[in-house]
């Protein structure tokens, strides 16, 4: 079954509804990248990911670090 | 091989390394890594540039996009470079604290940080009063705050009293390219100043960042004069040559103006005639 999270601003469909922020980076297939994930506006450090769990209305913002001045 | 210059060159940059809060750093030109052609040309670029920080932004990540796409780190590791990330594009405190948090986060706890709060969108000119208050807050949470603000002396000496470990006025205008538009207030701002000054913003071609650094700023922290010449590469290398020639010259102390001097380089005895 799947399952919608906002992820970024917007709802991003899953293939199934993730149980922790380590689900979650795995099924963006985001492991391994340089990212920061925030969730509900507190950041989510990368050694919580797995013991984190995530509730159906939570809203995620992941970034990374991209090209600027 | 040529060596007595190479070593001249060698002992002078070690001699004079810009310090950030007890770092030395060999390099005085700071570079950006936005509006290359791509990862290449922007490695190239840099590298060419002789920088050791450059700055990068925080943006949403592309969800479901190819795992394996080349990323701005793949092209410049944080292990050969010192990343300082910014807050570009953030127009209060909260959203430039908390991008900057992210990037902290992201950085694995790295402090360094390039604060910078707009307040228009047409002019990108700094919002000084956010500023303030988002150093504030930044420099209480640890952070090693690099500040992006007016040529305002009486700000830049309050963002110094706040604790900012380097004060980064602008020259002009950013992605201007209209070069140093008010010494004056630079060399206020440097006569007063503790901590680093580096010109961030408004240097279009190579003379400009010369003249900065004779002025005596820290440093020179550009990115769309290198990345939107028609070669950014060569740029990149002028660039290094400015900063470097007009802090030797900042240094060596230049000879005075006079109007004539009457006095010429050659002996003035023993002509022939």
């Amino acid at each position: 079954m799947s399952f919608d999270l906002v992820v970024n601003g917007a709802a991003h469909r899953l293939a199934a509804q993730p149980a922790t922020v380590g689900d979650l980076v795995r099924a963006l297939n985001l492991v391994g990248k340089r990212i920061a994930v925030e969730r509900n506006g507190e950041i989510v450090p990368k050694g919580r990911y797995e013991e984190t769990t995530i509730s159906p209305d939570d809203r995620f913002e992941i970034v990374a670090a991209v090209g600027g001045g | 091989m040529n060596a007595p210059a190479d070593q001249a060159n060698f002992a002078a940059t070690l001699a004079d390394p810009l310090v950030i809060n007890g770092t030395a750093y060999r390099s005085r030109l700071l570079v950006g890594t936005g509006k290359y052609r791509d990862f290449a040309q922007t490695r190239e670029a840099v590298i060419a540039s002789g920088a050791q920080i450059v700055t990068v932004a925080i943006r949403r990540t592309n969800l479901g996009q190819d795992a394996n796409a080349p990323s701005l780190l793949d092209a410049l590791p944080p292990s050969e470079f010192t990343y300082l990330p910014n807050s570009a594009g953030c127009y209060t405190a909260d959203d430039a604290v908390r991008t900057l948090k992210l990037a902290r986060e992201l950085l694995d706890g790295h402090a360094l940080t390039k604060l910078e709060v707009l307040g228009d969108a047409n002019t990108l000119f700094p919002n000084v009063r956010e500023t303030l208050k988002a150093a504030e807050r930044l420099v209480a949470d640890g952070f090693q705050v690099m500040v992006y603000t007016s040529d305002d002396p009486i700000i830049a000496r309050e963002l110094e009293q706040i604790g900012c470990v380097a004060i980064m006025p602008l020259a002009s205008l950013i992605g201007s390219g209209m070069g140093i538009l008010n010494p004056w207030n630079l060399r206020l701002i440097i006569e007063q100043s503790k901590v680093p000054v580096l010109v961030d913003a408004g240097v279009g071609t190579a003379s400009d960042a010369a003249i900065a650094m004779e002025l005596g700023c820290a440093g020179v922290l550009m990115n769309t004069a290198i990345a939107l010449a028609t070669d950014p590469v060569r740029m990149a290398r002028a660039m290094r040559l400015a900063v470097e020639a007009g802090r030797d010259a900042f240094l060596a102390g230049r000879m005075p103006r006079k109007l004539y001097a009457a006095s010429p380089s050659s002996p003035t005895s023993g002509l022939i005639a």
